[in-house]
Formats: structure tokens, sequence, C-alpha cells
């Protein structure tokens, strides 16, 4: 017997690692997805931990709106060549070149048709559970999400209809063309995720470090200056010192002012933050009380 | 009080807790003051539920707000089961598993009440140990939630009386005793007020016990698992067949409860082959020792047949291998049971089929009485004799909440329909 209790950390690792070969042992074709961010570099750890010394027994899929900070899709790249497991990448361009996805314009954001993409990538591969790494703590509809959250044959999630979690004795049963997303990290809070890099010492992409940035200021937030977004009139391009909290849409996401240049200072300073994750970060979370609800039952993540 | 010493952060245990009450005994206020008080309530959340407020044609901020529903709850006047909250202190990390006080509360206050460390009750001072306290008192013994705490609340409307929270205090004992429930506390409080919740505040100086926060952040929960009884489950085979590991065979899973060493003698069930240990592996290399709840990897001496569904367990610990038990059943789906039909049982990592042999009684929660029926209807408990088509390996839910507790499934329609936890096992 141990002497000293586990850490938090110890027994959410513990949990995930749990979760992640329920889904190996009882899906019949899974698959992780990873984009890059640092929640899924830490559900790659958490799959190194589950099934080492085999293989991953899933492929990575990435799903890609090509709007995405090249820095990252190197870092991913980088990464699953390193595992030397199976990356499969799938392109919102493909989306769209079959006319699933109908853009306005050339530059808005895209996150919100990666749920077509996403939706098509599951078809295609025939994909019945997919690990990803959202968090409870996220966002409200998040909260209410089990850890095996079951979509229907069009990929949509309803609250109202969610089946019982009870211990951790997950039901994992679809029929033919139904899916399951499942969240190994749903008990994880941002500041968890950092401190489990830190403990880790894993390597993540480098724009979630303070640099300095041209950005605007605009709704309240700051954007990255890129091909993407550009000022508009009246808006001026300063240079700032800024790290990401997430990566997603270059067009959406946010940095915040931050002089935080590693882990252990990112850890300090998610601890004493006072605004959530995606309110400081994501514009598409900010159109109304119930974006991430409605996307959800799009077939979103 | 005492002052608790803080930890550093990536060294904070874990307490998963669940609140039990009605709308009325303030549960959503509770939840948002220990929110607040712990500065664990981001501006952006702040000012939208201020905006809430505003636009409801009220002033302040209604903290009750933080812990509103979704667009769905609204619009459909129904409430999700379960919504998952997140806070931390300097000495510990917190989940509460959140269920709403009216519809369908007994499957609610089970779902989230299998997972958590401890139970706040609470209670209406003005209103006294009503049949719904004995409710939640009942299901919280039920399912065995280590530690109960029985939270007195809205004393600011009884002005703060001694003698009110004594007369509840004095109640409740009684019954908590009946049901043999342990590690029982009693807290006056006002949530609105924040007396007793986080701060002390000046309205309670009669009272001498810790506040809520500091007996959330001091409980001591590393024994609520079964530190005795070995069980591995085994949930994944590992057999890299690389060219340096041709032969290797590792068997995944978590240390359900007890501990395990090398060199252990283990026995596979429900086969009884034995073996002894080989390695106890986990990610970062090969360790001396695991135990609860570790999830590792096991290499042993001899080439058994081994594979998910297994169980590993010490020679001298072992548990009942059987094909026909009795258990405590709360039906959760709104499609009755029907004793004619086979069900799907997950337990463990065991899927067999079964069947309800006869139903013995359904416990009315409120009273307490047995009754008899014969069929099961959603948010009933009754004790239940089933029938397996394959042994299941299960202790006494009271024992060993891991091997003691599973799921039904509905084979057609694959949806969870009811929860169960293991009592007497029959002799076959």
């Amino acid at each position: 017997m141990s002497d000293h209790p586990f850490t938090h950390l110890d027994v959410l690792e513990s949990e995930a690692i749990h979760i992640m070969r329920e889904v190996a042992a009882e899906c019949a074709n899974p698959a992780l997805l990873f984009s890059g961010g640092k929640d899924s570099i830490v559900m790659l750890r958490l799959a190194e931990k589950a099934f080492r010394p085999g293989r991953f027994p899933f492929p990575l899929v990435h799903i890609d709106t090509e709007h995405n900070f090249p820095e990252v899709i190197e870092f991913r790249d980088r990464r699953a060549k390193e595992l030397g497991e199976r990356l499969i990448v799938c392109s919102m361009e493909d989306s769209i070149k079959k006319g699933r996805v109908v853009l306005r314009s050339a530059d808005q954001s895209r996150n919100p048709f990666q749920s077509i993409t996403l939706l098509d990538a599951i078809a295609d591969h025939k994909f019945d559970a997919c690990i990803g790494g959202a968090r409870r703590d996220e966002e409200k509809a998040r909260a209410k999400e089990r850890i095996f959250s079951f979509r229907d044959e069009f990929g949509q999630w309803d609250p109202k209809n969610q089946r019982p979690e009870l211990w951790d004795i997950y039901n994992t049963r679809t029929h033919p063309g139904e899916n399951i997303r499942v969240f190994p990290i749903s008990n994880w809070t941002e500041l968890d995720v950092w401190e489990y890099i830190g403990r880790e010492q894993l390597e993540v992409p480098h724009i979630y470090f303070a640099h300095r940035r041209e950005v605007i200021r605009r709704n309240a937030g700051l954007l990255p200056v890129c091909h993407l977004v550009q000022p508009k009139d009246g808006e001026k391009v300063e240079e700032v010192m800024v790290r990401f909290r997430t990566v997603g849409d270059m067009s959406c996401t946010c940095p915040v002012e931050s002089d935080a240049a590693d882990i252990a200072a990112i850890v300090a300073e998610t601890a004493m933050t006072r605004i959530t994750e995606r309110g400081a970060t994501r514009m598409d979370d900010q159109t109304s009380d119930a974006s991430m609800e409605l996307r959800k039952k799009e077939g979103y993540f | 009080m005492s002052v608790n010493e803080s930890v550093p952060l990536e060294q904070a245990e874990l307490l998963r807790f669940i609140t039990a009450g009605s709308v009325d005994d303030g549960k959503s206020t509770l939840i948002g003051r220990l929110l607040h008080d712990s500065k664990s309530i981001f501006e952006d959340q702040l000012s939208a539920i201020t905006n809430t407020t505003q636009k409801r044609g009220m002033t302040g901020v209604d903290l009750s707000l933080l812990t509103d529903g979704l667009q769905a709850e609204r619009e459909q006047g129904i409430t999700i089961d379960v919504a998952y909250r997140y806070f931390a202190t300097p000495k510990r990390k917190f989940i509460i598993a959140d269920t709403p006080g009216h519809e369908q509360y007994t499957r609610n206050m089970v779902t989230g009440a299998s997972t958590a460390n401890l139970a706040v009750i609470l209670i209406d001072a003005r209103k006294g140990v009503l049949t719904q306290s004995r409710r939640h008192a009942y299901l919280a013994s039920l399912v065995g939630i280590p530690h109960i705490v029985v939270a007195v609340n809205k004393m600011d409307l009884v002005d703060y009386s001694q003698t009110v929270f004594d007369d509840i205090h004095k109640e409740f004992s009684a019954f908590a005793n009946d049901l043999g429930l342990k590690n029982v506390e009693y807290i006056p409080m006002s949530a609105l007020n924040g007396d007793m919740v986080v701060e002390r505040g000046d309205n309670l100086p009669w009272y001498k016990g810790v506040t809520l926060m500091s007996l959330l952040e001091g409980v001591v929960i590393d024994h609520d698992i079964n530190l005795d009884d070995f069980r591995f489950p085994v949930q994944w085979v590992c057999r890299p067949m690389t060219q340096e590991l041709h032969d290797f065979r590792g068997y995944m899973g978590r240390i359900e409860s007890g501990s395990i060493q090398v060199g252990d003698a283990v026995t596979l069930l429900p086969s009884g082959l034995t073996s002894r240990v080989k390695e106890v592996l986990v990610y970062e290399g090969p360790i001396e020792q695991a135990s609860a709840p570790q999830s590792v990897t096991l290499t042993i001496e001899d080439h058994l047949d081994i594979s998910r569904g297994d169980l590993l367990v010490k020679a001298e610990e072992a548990p009942r291998v059987t094909k026909e038990f009795d258990a405590m059943l709360c039906w959760l789906s709104e499609q009755p049971l029907d004793p004619q039909r086979k069900y799907l049982i997950k337990h463990t990592t065991r899927v067999v089929k079964a069947i309800v042999s006869s139903i013995d009684y359904r416990i009315d929660v409120n009273t307490l009485e047995q009754e008899t029926v014969d069929t099961l209807k959603m948010n009933d408990i009754a004790r239940v004799n089933f029938k397996v088509q394959q042994p299941l390996i299960c202790d006494d839910y009271v024992r060993n909440h891991a091997t003691g507790s599973f799921i039904l499934i509905d084979e057609s329609s694959n949806n969870t329909v009811a929860a169960g936890m293991i009592s007497a096992l029959k002799e076959k």
C-alpha cells in the first residue's frame, strides 16, 4: 500500500487511461482527434501511457480548417512522426470542393464548419468513436455532457436524451451509423492541463508562450494580424507581448496579453486568471449565450 | 478555526462531492456561494449572470444563476440530470456533481452519488427534517457515500437559533443511525449571507465547528477505497509482437482496490489458474508495487490464457464467482422493466446476458417500507434476483464498490436502463 495519497493529477490521469482502454477494447473503429493544441498534446501522452509498449489502437485524426497557425501544423506533423503513429488529415478544403461547406467569404471563421468535415470524416472512415480533448470546465454545455457522449446518425447531440453514466462503467454500444464522442479529460481544468504539461515536460507549440506579435483590438479582444485578419478602417496595428490560451482558427482565436515565457509562469498565470479560457480567446463563443450548445447539437465536438 | 496549510497545487488531492436538496433549500445559492467566496467565478461568468439578473428585472447578482441550465432545458422545461462544476482552493481540487432537485430525483441523485466521496444534504432550517431529507439520507446510504455533511441552511430566517439547529441535529442523527450512516457532520449556515460556508461570519458565535469549506478541504478520503482486496479487471491485452518484444504479453487495467507487488501470487478468475506477478509496468518503466486507483500493466510468470473480462486477484482474497445473485437495482429508464426480457449486464470489464428471476420488493424511498411489485418504473429502487448466462466475479457492494456495481443495458435500444449494487450472493 502506498503511504502517500495520490494527487489530483494521478487520479485524473488514471481515470483518462482507463477511459481510453475501454474505448480501444469495446469500440470497433475508434480515432483520436489531434489538433496540435495543448489539450490534444495531453491526450497523446495519456495514449502513450495507456498503450505503450504497444502501438495506439487508433489513428490520429486532424480536422484541418486550413486556417491554422503554421507553427501548430508543423508541430502536429512532427509529433505524429516522433510517435510513429498514423495521422489522417481531413481537410475542410475537400468539404468545400464537394460543396458540403459553403463559405460567405474567403476569410470568415471556419470553426462553425468543422462539424461538417468531422462528420464527413466519420462517415468516410466509419469511425464509431472519436476520442477528443474537450473539458467540462470550458463551457456550460460541456458541463452537462457525458464522458461517453452518444451522437445519432446525423452526428447530433441531444442534451435531454443522454445515457446515465454511473461509477466508471461506460456503455459504449452503438447501432451502425451512430457514433460516440469520448472525452477522457472531461474532469480536467485548464490549470490541470498546464500542471500536467509541466509535470510530464511535454513540448507545446511556442505560440503558447509569451512573444511579441502584431495584433489589432476588435470587440474587446486582441486578434493576431495575418493573411486572414487585416486592420479595418480606424483599427491600428500594435505590437504587444501576448500568448495564446487556445489555438484554433486564426481568424477567431485571440491571444491574451502576457509575459509568461515558460510552463511555470503559465501555471501561475492560469491559477490567477479571472477570465474563462473561451471567454478570453474565442470570438465564436461570444456570439450568444448558447453558441456552444447550438454548435454541439449540429455535430460539433 | 484551524488554519489549513496550503500545498503545492500539483500535489493537491481531488474531492468529488454531491449536493442533495430541492430548489427551495437554496442549493444553487450554496454552490454559487462556494464558487464565489473561493474566488472560482471568472469575470466573464460574473458579468454574464449580472446581465441575466438585470434582464429578469432584479438587482445585484443572483448567484443561483451560475448553475442555470441550457437553452434546451429552458425551451423544453426539462432538467438535465447532472452538471459537473470545478473549483480549487490552495488545499484541494473539487468536483461538484450538481443534480437538480425536483423531477426524477432518485435517478439523478444515484447517478451523481455513484462517484462521490461526500454528500452535502441541505435542510431548510425553517422546515426541519422532511420526508425528502430522509430520502436523501437513504439514497446516500444505498450508494455508500463515505462522508455526509448535513447543511442546515437558511439559519438567517430562524434568527440563527441554536435550538432550531440542535433539534434538527437530533432528529436527523436518529434517522442516520437507523440507516447505519457513519461520518455524519452537521453545520448551521446561511448560504445567502455567506455564514459558515467559506467565511465564518458573525452570526453563529455559538457554533464551534468548522466551516463547510474547511470540512471539504480537510476530510480524509484516502481510505475511501478498499485497500485490502486486490482486484484487477483486465481491460486490454498488450501484444506488440515487434522484434524486441516478440513474446511480450502485458495485461493492462486499473487496480480497482488493494495493491500488488512483484512476486505476489495471483489467481485468475473465473478459471482459477494461478501464477506470480513478474513485472508491474507503467509508462516510465518497471515499479516494485502499485495500488488503487493506479492504471498499470502486469506481466506474469506463466503463460496463461488471459483476456478482457478476466479478473486477477490475490490468492487469499478471493471474490465470489456466481451465476445468481441479489442486487439493489435503481431503475433509470422511462421504459419499465420487462421481466420476460433478457438484458445485458456490464460489470467491471465483463458484459453478460441477464434475466431478472424475481423482484423481492420495492422500497418506498420516503417511508422505507417494502412493497410487492411485478415490474419496475423509472426512479424505483428494488431488491432483485438476477440470473446471468456467464458468471460474474463479484464482491458485495458494501465491501467493494468497483466489483459490486453494474449497469443494465437494453440490448435493442442500447440504453442504460438501470444501475445495480450487488448485495448478498446466493450459493449456487
